[in-house]
């Protein structure tokens, strides 16, 4: 546990306050240790957990788009567990959200950070971190009876002119609990994150090429177009991933929005879809025996997949930010 | 062509004793003899800029106090004195950098070609353009190549040009920097020593043709030989346009100036102290502060 | 030409816009907030959301036109920029107001006294609010709160120290595993427990189990709030405990952490407004009693969030009136949390 070399022995004998301090860094070092401990317990016994289902499914199960368990007549159970429905669901639920959040965040940042008077900007940064700390079923709540319906009119308008596009097609003006209404919810919750990641790496921009830029004659926008947005542009990409990865794993907010169905649906408009989380609770209350194997395999899936898309993005923003040093 | 002597804080009594003990210093014969070398008169006359009881503030902080100066067109003004005593305050009045510290707020009046830079209405962005800026640490744009440098400010500015290769290569050279570069303009200019990174960022201000030039410390970043190279490159530009130099090293100023304007702070706002010829201030000061800083005696 | 009497100068903005500057502008905006009501009254398009479209492009319009006649083309664009920055943070503003409002406005309908000194024991979802109450989801809330803090604060602040203080080896790589851990989903969180504790061990869901979950969530918070604090403490100040003669340990406990005492009670209360509202997690691990239960190791539990979450499952009038008053008593929470951790100054440093 030690970190130094062994002190000579007899010194050891005499000088307690070594002893306090091999306790103190011993205990310091273990608990700085937990982090990774909890990590590797999370995977591990997950991964156990849903085992049998991997091994029975196999690579089936990313793929299968089925979430059965009959039981014939005979009493024999037949399993077919696949989340692809729910991991198509997660990713196109996650790509609206970035779509319509990421955007509206670098500007908000590029707002707080460039334009907002002084007094503006403490409010509307308070006013961020309270987005942060607002619960998620808060957010559900408020998606299902505020967002959605004026959503459903934007999803219309959407549907009536640009229904040549495939996305916004859909079988029919069925717009209620759609994809799309999951995606704006969620791009609603990523703000904040996306936000803070964003103006953190904004402020982080050398003064010296800012004033440079300025000196030679720039607007505010030249400014930020010539020396903002190089500096930048990958830290926004870690923080949209960052916000990408909260995409990923909203449940409840999900849940409360979203018709869930086990099918692949791709058109964000109509309303059916789903994804790995929400399916997760979704099975949790009547699920018994095998299903409960299944979906903690499932939970697993999640796991990895937030965990790579953050391990990315916290590389990236960490790299922006040194380099701004 | 002599800058403006109507300055504050001037105390009268004592300039005429300390005369004759300075006049043999070093600094004063390099200033002497850079007097001597150049032709008086050379310099094209018209747009000069002028100070008008300029004062500064950061919040309740009064930085800079009441000064006035004159620098008339194709002159070298060098600003010399101890940390904090408010010069780098001043050069970024000139140019309307001052007011991107929040805090900021000034008194007193700006003069380019006769016109106010602080008027309103006045558009600052076309302000910039005319008074060029160099900075005490080299600061190219990393994500640009070497040419795309040189023309950011057009790009910036939005300002066409009609043969871009031109006007890079003149930039370049006026910058003393073309031959250096010439054969790798593509490459990022990340790439280039901190010498060539700062006439880089020169030959960048003169893209914009600008007619004067700020010069804040331009050198303390760099090794004596790109500080010759850079004071070089002073003196070329001297003939065409007015510049600016905020130095800490006497020996700069004494080589690159015409005119060097003392300021001191005695705890409270900057002042100037004095003002005038180069050779003059380094021989014989007619303030007693002057002559202590000078020569050497603190600062 | 001494000058020996200054006239006294008052400092001045002369780039900041008088207000004769911004006239023009305002009246432009009224202009477009005209225009666009004319429209939308004589053409087809219809609805709030054609006002704040067409208020936007003819807004935005107008003022980059001016300002694109008056000073060129580079003008106009930096114009439309700063409307469009604007504009992006008026959006990011507008869903915060509306979810404050919402929340407030419904859920005061149903608030009453006897809300927090009943339970649903007796009372069901789908009755009239006056019936029932949510002191068992409060009282469930408040342990999980607790059991939360005493297991989080430690090993968070722990975590951070070992960052801060000892910086081994391995403090790199911990700092990127703590990272990853702030991303791992709510959901996650709650299946682990489940997994871990509530299949293979004495611990059946209650309000230890759901509390184990939340710390998942909590940790990674608290230790990068502390760490942020205890890296703001100067490093003379430990390196003058050190050269007094005191150990680290002695350095740290009385001088750095004292140091940083009031940022190290803000982590802990963002790590709390982190996860009081959480739902997802505990839907696996506590079992959403219906009635107070003041053993947190033993039987099922209620929280806030599980009785707003069954509220809004139901569906019916009457049980999405309680999710609504449940939220708001939840939100009080929450703000006043977030109050508490403004109040302390968050990353202020004593140094005295």
């Amino acid at each position: 546990m030690t970190q130094r070399p062994t002190p000579p022995a007899p010194r050891e004998i005499t000088t307690k306050p070594r002893l306090s301090d091999r306790i103190f860094r011993g205990t310091v070092t273990g608990f700085g240790m937990a982090s990774l401990v909890i990590l590797t317990l999370i995977g591990l016994f997950l991964a156990l957990r849903g085992f049998q289902t991997f091994k029975h499914e196999g690579f089936h199960f990313l793929t299968g788009v089925k979430w059965e368990s009959v039981t014939s007549d005979a009493g024999k159970v037949t399993n077919n567990f696949g989340v692809g429905a729910m991991l198509v669901g997660t990713v196109l639920i996650a790509t609206v959200a970035l779509i319509v959040g990421v955007p509206l965040s670098v500007l908000c940042a590029l707002y707080l950070t460039f334009y907002a008077p002084e007094r503006i900007k403490k409010i509307m940064v308070s006013v961020v971190d309270l987005m942060a700390a607002f619960p998620s079923i808060l957010y559900g709540l408020w998606g299902f009876f505020v967002l959605m319906p004026m959503v459903q009119y934007w999803a219309g308008l959407l549907f009536k002119y640009l229904r040549w596009i495939p996305v916004f097609n859909a079988p029919q003006p069925f717009f209620e609990r759609s994809p799309f209404v999951a995606g704006m919810v969620l791009a609603i919750m990523i703000i904040p994150i996306v936000t803070s990641v964003s103006r953190e790496i904004f402020a982080q921009t050398p003064l010296d090429r800012i004033q440079a830029a300025y000196a030679l004659g720039a607007t505010r926008w030249g400014m930020i177009k010539t020396v903002v947005f190089p500096f930048g542009s990958s830290g926004v990409v870690g923080g949209a991933m960052l916000g990408l990865g909260r995409a990923f794993g909203e449940t409840v907010a999900v849940f409360t929005v979203l018709n869930i169905v086990f099918k692949v649906n791709l058109h964000i408009l109509y309303g059916m879809g789903g994804n790995v989380a929400s399916m997760i609770i979704l099975k949790w209350g009547e699920a018994v025996g095998d299903e409960t194997k299944a979906l903690l395999a499932a939970g697993f899936i999640l796991f990895v997949l937030t965990l790579l898309v953050n391990m990315a993005a916290n590389t990236i923003v960490k790299r922006t930010l040194k380099s701004g040093k | 062509m002599s800058p403006a002597e109507d300055m504050n804080n001037e105390t009268p009594g004592e300039d005429m004793s300390i005369d004759s003990k300075v006049s043999s210093s070093a600094l004063a014969d390099v200033a002497n003899a850079r007097s001597a070398a150049r032709e008086p008169g050379k310099a094209p006359m018209g747009s000069g800029l002028e100070a008008r009881g300029i004062h500064a503030w950061f919040g309740k902080h009064h930085a800079l106090e009441n000064v006035s100066l004159d620098f008339a067109s194709g002159t070298v003004t060098a600003l010399i004195g101890p940390s904090g005593c408010g010069k780098s305050t001043f050069i970024r009045t000139l140019n309307r950098m001052h007011e991107f510290i929040p805090s900021a707020a000034m008194a007193g009046e700006v003069l380019l070609d006769g016109k106010d830079i602080y008027a309103k209405g006045t558009d600052v962005t076309k302000i910039r353009l005319q008074i060029g800026m160099v900075f005490q640490k080299p600061n190219p744009f990393p994500s640009m190549t070497i040419g795309e440098n040189v023309l950011s400010g057009l790009k910036l500015a939005q300002l066409k040009v009609d043969n871009k290769e031109d006007l890079m290569q003149e930039c370049l050279e006026r910058a003393g920097l073309w031959n250096e570069v010439k054969d790798r303009l593509g490459a990022h200019a990340g790439g280039l020593s901190g010498g060539q990174q700062q006439r880089l960022c020169i030959a960048r201000s003169l893209a914009v043709k600008p007619k004067v030039l700020l010069m804040d410390e331009p050198c303390s970043a760099l090794d004596p030989g790109s500080t010759l190279r850079i004071e070089d490159t002073i003196g070329q530009l001297a003939q065409s346009m007015t510049i600016i130099i905020v130095t800490h090293n006497m020996q700069q100023a004494a080589r690159v100036s015409d005119y060097t304007a003392f300021f001191l702070s005695d705890g409270g706002p900057g002042n100037m102290i004095e003002v005038g010829p180069t050779n003059e201030i380094f021989s014989r000061p007619r303030d007693q502060r002057t002559e202590n800083y000078v020569s050497g005696r603190f600062g | 030409m001494t000058t020996t009497t200054i006239a006294p100068v008052a400092p001045s903005k002369p780039w900041a816009p008088t207000p004769l500057e911004i006239l023009p502008s305002i009246l432009l905006l009224v202009g477009a907030a005209v225009a666009s009501y004319v429209i939308v009254a004589i053409t087809p398009m219809k609805g709030k959301l054609a006002y704040a479209f067409l208020f936007f492009v003819i807004g935005t319009t107008l003022i980059a036109g001016r300002n694109g006649l008056k000073r060129g083309r580079s003008a106009l664009v930096d114009s439309l920029a700063s409307s469009i920055a604007f504009t992006g943070a008026a959006m990011v503003f507008l869903p915060v107001a509306s979810i404050l409002w919402t929340t407030v406005s419904n859920g005061v309908k149903g608030l009453h006294w006897t809300l927090f000194t009943q339970t649903m024991f007796t009372a069901s979802f789908s009755d009239p609010i006056s019936k029932g109450g949510l002191l068992h989801a409060l009282v469930g809330t408040l342990y999980l709160i607790f059991i939360s803090i005493v297991v989080s604060v430690p090993m968070g602040v722990l975590t951070a120290l070992y960052l801060t203080e000892i910086k081994g080896p391995g403090s790199g790589f911990i700092q990127f595993v703590v990272q990853a851990m702030s991303g791992v989903p709510s959901v996650v969180a709650g299946l682990f427990i489940f997994a871990s504790l509530i299949v293979a061990t004495p611990i059946k869901a209650s309000a230890i189990a759901g509390a184990l979950a939340l710390s998942i969530l909590m940790i990674p918070t608290v230790t990068r709030t502390a760490q942020e604090v205890l890296l703001l403490v100067p490093n003379d100040l430990r390196e003058a405990g050190q050269a007094l003669g005191a150990t680290q340990w002695k350095t740290v406990a009385t001088i750095v952490v004292p140091a940083a005492r009031n940022g190290l009670i803000t982590a802990v209360i963002l790590g709390v407004a982190r996860i009081a509202g959480e739902t997802a997690p505990l839907l696996f691990t506590i079992g959403g009693s219906d009635n107070l239960n003041w053993n947190p190791f033993k039987n099922y539990q209620g929280a806030l969030p599980v009785y707003v979450w069954k509220g809004l499952m139901l569906g019916t009038p009457e049980s999405i009136q309680r999710a609504w008053t449940g939220i708001l008593v939840l939100l009080v929470l929450v703000l006043i949390l977030f109050v508490l951790a403004r109040v302390f100054g968050g990353r202020r440093i004593k140094t005295k």
